[in-house]
């Protein structure tokens, strides 16, 4: 920040680190969707019509959005989130009566033509409701009642995606928890408690739910004999003891009448139940070919055969890692790797230098969501968790997903570019 | 800033483990498990074969016998195949819309995203229409092949035909053939298949999703080009084949002609012959049922696998035989009252003749049985201190040498050997070895248990001409770019009868056909002095069958031969005149016996009657169709075993 007019830009200390990544991220995002979309035959050399040629103005589109987010006022973005939020709760209505069929889900506008997913920007409504009423309560101790008007406020939009069969987009919202986490609402017990809710519903369905209960008794039996003089230790291992047994026993009945029957095949393809690399299996199959072919160095830019001759499905939206891993090897998944993780410390060390809690929390919020999609999606490419359709922000091809988080992000850094001023 | 602030660490520090969660899997991935760049190559890399021309068949003088011809396969890949007009391909491909439905389904139950063939063979004409049309065709495509094809349609069963291979093929070629190649199945393609059939090439192509293919692979440097099969010229002289075949038409037999300096053959007929073109194309499989359940047997290589009592001609052969034995020379005389007497009276051979003293020369050319039963005694009885069985086997390895009875290794699969029974043979029906000439005399004028094929017959004829050697008789004369003869038909084979007891035989059979009352006088030729004689090879099983054998010019020959016509009764007739012609033919260019005779010969039609020709009972198929075991039916010589009562001539 050597240099005082720019730091005047914009009104305030802007963080060129962060908006450096986010350009980076594009740049490596469109190539990318260049070699997806590359068809070796008609390797013409630029087209409008093609995935990158669109992509492109997408991203010069994203930088005019991501300049006017840093002239807005900041004050602006914090007094239009009610009306934002319900703007977007009742879009998100909208689609339900006029959306388009895309891919199992019904969660597109058609405008003109260009289409609008609500979902996209339901997220930013979200963080900045939730940040907006947050801080109204944060001179308060946290309390149940400013808890529960806080999921509200976050479970709105999760039960309107959900109606919409979205469920990837849904799920995004859960990653919120961190927010509460931060704030106080939910102690670290509880996050553990979650942690091993999340594994006890894996292992029972690797495992017989009958061993598990069985490792648990076990394990609860060694807490007791270790803590065998105080009587509160021995009664507390005993009610978790009940609770988790009846969570486990309730793990299959859950899994087998609550979820649909695609969430059922993608978790099992991933837990190894289902071998099937034809059928349901066929796209967590190709993409992990795609991304092990790759090896140390990678094939070369536009040298991929799986991701040229279309093996790999979805490969420029939610498989665009794929082209990374075989294209650019493990060096080049590190790379992409390690700039995401950068991005999201740096946006959690960018959240705790906020002098407002409104801001801090906005930025958690950023981090999470941010946090969310980037595990998920590379996580699915690999084979750790079930295939979710949610796009690597940045990365991915489609215009609504780079614009939403580009204002996402950009908030963020207006908020943190008039940090010192008062909001 | 409130209490909650060192929160932050436990949220980075997650952020920071699912991070170093996912780079382990990919570690995994990318650096520890290599099988996936294996995966990866097999998606996309599809090995295509690339076909080579089978050799082309020429014959002596470079006309083509077999070359290839373009057809078309139509392959189909079921997923790819959208909303198209099915009536106007049926139409164009010639099926009906069932069998399109059938060819559909058999093709998506081979895979939905893999190109299978839909209709084999379409020839050029109708591709020609079909190209025009194919772009309304998604999903259909068009690969190349090329067919055998027969210009004119000659030399079937010398030629033979390729087929589709099958499990057993593939299993016996250790993978060298794949499901959809061709293999010779019979004739010269199945003898000299490992020739023909050239290298095939190999192209590493990279494919799409679906299976279509988006260029070469490494700038095709695993790739290998196809090598075309080597190109063999025959020994037959097409337009001398096409003569024998037409004079052979409607009639059951052979001819069977050898050009003694060389052991070339120049005709191989085998009728009734069929057009080797019925075993190519898309009514293949039809063609090939018809021909097999003819009742004339059409497949069956005559020249090679009938078996005939040979009659006149092992007159030559046994006359060779005892003067190399010194038991008869050219003066030895005999008297024939009209037939011979053995077995002390009990037994008496009839002759043809009343001859009175006869001696060698005209013993050959009026072809009197006394003369050789007289002869045969003198060989089997009267050799000095000799039992008979030791006498017999001696004679027996004098006629083995004339190619009796033993297969003369011509290039072709399924040769028959013949028959001449061992000494052991006679032996244990006699029951024991006190048996003498008289319990087998009919072997004396080549009749009883002896059997012999045109091409033996032909070869005796080619051992006179060369006045006592031959080269084995075959019908490859040079094989590829280098002109290579196998070295077996090059080797001189001695009959082991010096050349100096020849000129009485060959003086005999010269005047048979060129002194006036000879048997072949009706057919001798202008100019040219033809050796030769009829014969009648005795049919149990109803009219016998004409034969007439012969070679040409006595001086220098340049064709030997023999011409077997079954069922025709007196050889004259028939077989004489075919002969002639042929020789004619051959050696001037040119035919003057008699129009009315040629036209004769020509319009005959001595295809039996009967609904179950005589013409071989057992037809000895190399290859019977998938259905059948594949087992080789072993013939048996059904023509010698027609009298048992052979040794009781009356």
């Amino acid at each position: 920040m050597s240099n005082p007019h720019r730091q005047r830009l914009f009104g305030g200390d802007v963080d060129w680190f962060t908006i450096l990544i986010w350009f980076v991220l594009c740049v490596i995002g469109w190539f990318n969707i260049h070699a997806a979309v590359y068809d070796p035959e008609h390797p013409s050399l630029f087209s409008m019509s093609t995935n990158y040629g669109k992509q492109s103005i997408y991203i010069f589109s994203a930088i005019i959005i991501a300049v006017a987010m840093l002239i807005v006022d900041a004050k602006f973005y914090s007094s239009i989130a009610p009306v934002l939020y319900a703007l977007t709760v009742l879009l998100l209505i909208v689609v339900l009566l006029v959306g388009r069929n895309v891919g199992g889900n019904q969660s597109w506008i058609p405008l003109g033509g260009f289409r609008l997913q609500p979902s996209e920007f339901a997220k930013l409504a979200t963080c900045l409701l939730l940040a907006r009423y947050l801080s109204a309560q944060s001179n308060k101790t946290p309390n149940l009642k400013s808890l529960f008007i806080g999921v509200a406020i976050a479970l709105l939009p999760v039960v309107l995606v959900l109606l919409q069969r979205d469920t990837g987009s849904a799920l995004v919202f859960f990653s919120l928890v961190f927010v509460f986490y931060r704030e106080g609402y939910i102690s670290s017990q509880w996050l553990l408690i979650g942690a091993t809710c999340i594994l006890l519903f894996v292992l029972t369905l690797v495992f017989n739910q009958w061993a598990v209960i069985l490792v648990l008794a076990a394990v609860c039996g060694i807490g007791v004999y270790l803590s065998r003089k105080k009587r509160k230790a021995i009664t507390g291992l005993v009610f978790l003891f009940a609770c988790a047994t009846v969570y486990v026993l309730s793990v299959e009945f859950v899994y087998e009448n609550v979820l649909q029957s695609h969430h059922r095949n993608r978790i099992d393809v991933v837990l190894g139940k289902i071998d099937d690399p034809r059928g349901e299996g066929y796209n967590l199959h190709q993409s992990i070919i795609a991304i092990g072919s790759g090896q140390f160095w990678g094939k070369g830019y536009l040298q991929g055969t799986q991701t040229k001759y279309n093996f790999v499905p979805e490969q420029s939206t939610d498989f665009i890692f794929c082209t990374v891993g075989e294209e650019w090897g493990f060096v080049g998944s590190m790379v992409v790797i390690g700039i995401y993780l950068t991005l999201l410390l740096r946006i959690v060390n960018i959240a705790e230098r906020q002098r407002t809690a409104f801001a801090r929390i906005y930025a958690y919020g950023v981090a999470c969501i941010l946090f969310f999609h980037f595990a998920i999606n590379i996580g699915m490419t690999i084979g750790i968790v079930p295939i979710i359709g949610i796009p690597l922000p940045f990365v991915s091809y489609g215009g609504s997903s780079l614009w939403s988080f580009t204002i996402l992000l950009f908030i963020m850094l207006k908020f943190d570019a008039n940090r010192k001023g008062i909001v | 800033m409130n209490g909650l602030f060192e929160r932050k660490y436990i949220i980075q520090g997650i952020f920071i483990a699912i991070a170093v969660i996912i780079s382990a899997r990919l570690f995994y991935l990318q650096l520890i498990d290599k099988s996936y760049l294996l995966s990866a190559n097999n998606n996309v890399l599809r090995k295509m074969v690339i076909y080579p021309a089978r050799g082309v068949i020429l014959d002596r003088h470079g006309e083509v016998l077999v070359q290839n011809e373009p057809v078309y396969d139509l392959l189909v890949t079921p997923r790819e195949v959208k909303e198209i007009d099915t009536a106007l391909l049926c139409e164009l491909v010639g099926i009906d819309h069932e069998g399109f439905v059938r060819r559909m389904n058999s093709a998506r139950s081979y895979s939905p995203y893999k190109a299978s063939q839909f209709e084999k063979q379409i020839p050029a004409t109708a591709y020609a229409k079909l190209q025009e049309h194919l772009y309304k065709f998604r999903g259909f495509y068009v690969q190349n092949r090329t067919v055998r094809s027969y210009p004119d349609s000659v030399a079937p069963q010398f030629l033979g035909y390729i087929q589709e291979v099958n499990d057993r093929d593939i299993e016996r070629s250790n993978g060298f053939y794949r499901p959809g190649d061709y293999i010779g199945a019979s004739g010269v393609e199945s003898a000299y298949e490992d020739l023909l059939r050239g290298q095939r090439g190999v192209k590493n192509v990279m494919v799409d999703v679906f299976n279509r293919p988006q260029g070469v692979f490494a700038e095709g440097r695993y790739d290998t080009l196809a090598v075309a099969g080597d190109g063999l010229v025959s020994s037959l002289d097409k337009e001398l084949q096409i003569l024998a075949e037409k004079l052979m038409k409607n009639k059951i037999g052979s001819v069977v002609a050898i050009e003694p300096a060389t052991g070339e053959i120049l005709t191989f007929v085998s009728s009734p012959g069929y057009d080797p073109n019925m075993m190519v194309g898309r009514e293949r499989g039809n063609n090939y049922m018809k021909l097999l359940h003819d009742p004339y047997k059409p497949m069956f290589i005559r020249p090679t696998q009938a078996q005939y009592p040979p009659g006149s001609v092992f007159k030559v052969v046994a006359a060779l035989i005892a003067q190399q034995a010194g038991t008869i020379n050219a003066q030895t005389v005999f008297n024939c009252p009209g037939g011979y007497r053995y077995g002390g009276g009990r037994g008496f051979m009839r002759c043809t003749h009343v001859d009175g003293s006869i001696p060698l020369i005209p013993a050959i050319q009026r072809s009197c049985n006394t003369y050789f039963g007289y002869t045969y005694a003198r060989m089997i009885d009267h050799r000095s201190g000799m039992p008979s069985a030791k006498a017999y086997e001696l004679w027996r390895e004098a006629v083995m040498k004339f190619g009796i009875g033993q297969s003369l290794g011509i290039d072709l699969p399924g040769e028959k050997s013949g028959l001449l029974p061992t000494a052991d043979f006679y032996t244990k029906r006699y029951g024991n070895a006190k048996w003498g000439s008289g319990f087998n005399i009919s072997l004396s004028i080549g009749q009883g248990e002896m059997g012999i094929t045109p091409l033996q017959m032909a070869n005796i004829m080619a051992i006179v001409a060369n006045r006592g050697f031959y080269y084995r008789p075959h019908l490859i004369k040079a094989i590829g770019e280098q002109q290579i003869t196998k070295p077996e038909f090059t080797e001189k084979i001695s009959a082991g009868v010096d050349a100096a007891y020849y000129e009485p035989v060959i003086e005999g059979l010269s005047r048979a056909v060129n002194v006036p009352g000879g048997t072949g006088y009706s057919v001798r030729i202008a100019g040219i002095e033809m050796c030769g004689k009829t014969g009648t090879a005795q049919n149990p099983h109803g009219e016998n069958h004409a034969v007439f054998f012969a070679f040409a010019p006595r001086e220098n020959p340049k064709i030997a031969i023999a011409v077997f016509v079954e069922n025709a009764g007196y050889g004259g007739t028939w077989a004489g005149p075919i002969a002639s012609m042929l020789i004619e033919k051959y050696l001037k260019d040119t035919i003057t016996l008699p129009k009315y005779i040629q036209d004769r010969i020509y319009n005959a039609d001595l295809l039996p009657k009967p609904k179950t020709p005589k013409a071989a009972e057992t037809v000895a198929v190399n290859r019977p169709p998938e259905a059948t075991p594949k087992s080789e039916p072993e013939e048996e010589a059904v023509y010698v075993h027609h009298s048992l009562l052979s040794a009781r001539h009356e």
